[in-house]
């Protein structure tokens, strides 16, 4: 299938092509513990994005001889579904699936206490059923509330999304054809709390002043996805305090 | 020196819950004099120690604990049991046996055959070996009959409530023995299929209500309730 490409992204009303503000995030809806047999489980709808996350452990190393006497491994698997994209996608893992899996792995290491359980593992599945741009930030966001879920102790949430330049303007959370299309594009992962930044990519090209800014876009949207991971942690247990409490 | 929350507040990894002069308890930890959460669940102060009764974690062993686990495979020595944690735990031969164990002449499977329930006590563990068992005591052994409902161990300490509060009234509400262990599973036999429904209904109630206040009074309510039901039915 052959997508049009739109003549300008941004029209002169600043407007993006879903209507969007140059610094809006995509609508996003994000649910905890979602499914029965995993330790910890979350899913998001960020736009058109439909991602599911699930957590397993921390339990004993398969194969034995991967397991760490300091500290527990961490294993990652980031995965697209056949049907997630336009045209069917091979459901092996791919080199840019494999590349962000460890990406991803990496940048919610720090976030882990992966000292407390030497010998064990925690494995993390992130399932992208839709894709639309922005996905391993997405990923990110949703494996960090899966953990959490999962009582996995942990120094802060993680919560990513990108910025990028598209027709010569700075915005922020691009989608597919503004990520496509457009100039450059930076995905970023924070611990707000904390201050501290876990990942951190760039593709494209900007100068340094703009870089400064298009880093200050991403760090205010994941503020904003912060605000959404906590209320969503916190929604199922709110929930039953209201209704037995009331 | 600053608190940010109040009592029985819920808070999410990575929120400042104190800063300078407190310590850092269960499910927290301090950086740079503040003290933060590292799970989700209720804020609670004592002293000058902050902790966090978290909502969600897993069961990790402690000395003294005890657990409910299943015979995952037997060895020359042993059994290694599933007691629900990160580690595996061992049982050995020679806690069970009266005489002196003798891998050849002793038929382990006959005492204890995988997928065997069993209720033990932990006597060892530290993170650097996995956790060891014993079932040399009254009330420890194979698991013959009953109902077995597992639930978030961080719950357990609510199910046995203020001096075994919940757990004594629930066993005086539906007549059953209930055996709990740390781990998060919970042993229940009554003397019919009808009182162990109720005691797993009450059980279901205290996990999914443990972080709400008057807990006790509305199962009590509930159990009487359902009990007159069925009275009448």
């Amino acid at each position: 299938m052959l997508q049009k490409k739109p003549e300008k992204l941004i029209d002169k009303d600043d407007v993006r092509i879903d209507g969007r503000k140059l610094n809006e995030l995509r609508p996003a809806k994000i649910e905890v513990g979602v499914l029965g047999n995993a330790d910890g489980s979350a899913y998001i709808e960020q736009g058109k994005n439909k991602i599911l996350a699930a957590v397993y452990g921390p339990k004993e190393v398969h194969p034995r001889h991967l397991a760490l006497p300091d500290r527990a491994v961490l294993r990652c698997r980031y995965h697209m579904a056949p049907f997630s994209v336009d045209e069917r996608k091979s459901p092996a893992p791919s080199r840019r699936e494999v590349e962000l899996s460890k990406v991803i792995r990496e940048a919610l290491e720090p976030s882990i206490f992966v000292e407390y359980y030497p010998r064990t593992s925690i494995d993390i599945f992130i399932e992208v059923l839709q894709a639309d741009g922005g996905t391993r930030c997405a990923g990110l966001t949703t494996a960090s509330l899966a953990l959490a879920d999962a009582g996995i102790p942990m120094r802060d949430l993680v919560a990513a999304c990108a910025a990028g330049k598209v027709d010569g303007r700075l915005v922020l959370d691009l989608m597919d054809v503004e990520d496509k299309v457009g100039e450059a594009d930076v995905p970023l992962a924070l611990m707000p709390n904390l201050n501290a930044v876990t990942l951190l990519q760039m593709d494209g090209s900007l100068t340094i002043e703009e870089f400064e800014k298009t880093i200050n876009l991403a760090l205010d949207g994941c503020k904003q996805l912060y605000a959404l991971q906590k209320e969503a942690l916190k929604s199922k247990y709110v929930a039953v305090k209201e209704a037995v409490e009331e | 020196m600053p608190l940010f929350y109040e009592r029985k507040q819920l808070v999410t990894p990575g929120d400042l819950l104190a800063e300078d002069d407190y310590v850092a308890g269960d499910n927290t930890y301090k950086d740079d004099g503040k003290i933060y959460a590292s799970r989700i669940g209720l804020v609670d102060y004592e002293a000058r120690k902050v902790h966090v009764v978290a909502l969600k974690a897993f069961y990790v062993p402690y000395v003294e604990d005890t657990v409910i686990g299943k015979v995952a495979e037997v060895t020359t020595g042993g059994w290694i049991v599933d007691i629900n944690a990160p580690y595996f735990a061992m049982l050995r031969a020679s806690d069970v046996m009266d005489r002196p164990f003798k891998p050849e002449t002793s038929d382990l499977p006959s005492i204890f055959d995988v997928g065997d329930l069993i209720i033990a006590k932990v006597v060892d563990y530290d993170r650097t070996r996995d956790p060891l068992l014993t079932v040399r005591e009254p009330g420890l052994g194979k698991i013959m009959r009953g109902q077995l409902v597992e639930i978030t161990t961080t719950k357990i300490p609510r199910v046995i409530g203020r001096q075994g509060s919940m757990v004594s009234m629930i066993k005086r509400e539906t007549g059953c023995q209930i055996t709990i262990g740390q781990n998060g599973l919970i042993l229940i036999s009554g003397k019919t299929p009808e009182d162990e429904r109720l005691a797993v209904m009450a059980l279901h109630k205290i996990e999914e209500e443990s972080h709400t206040s008057g807990l006790t009074d509305r199962v009590t309510e509930m159990l009487r309730k359902e009990k007159e039901g069925v009275e009448h039915a």
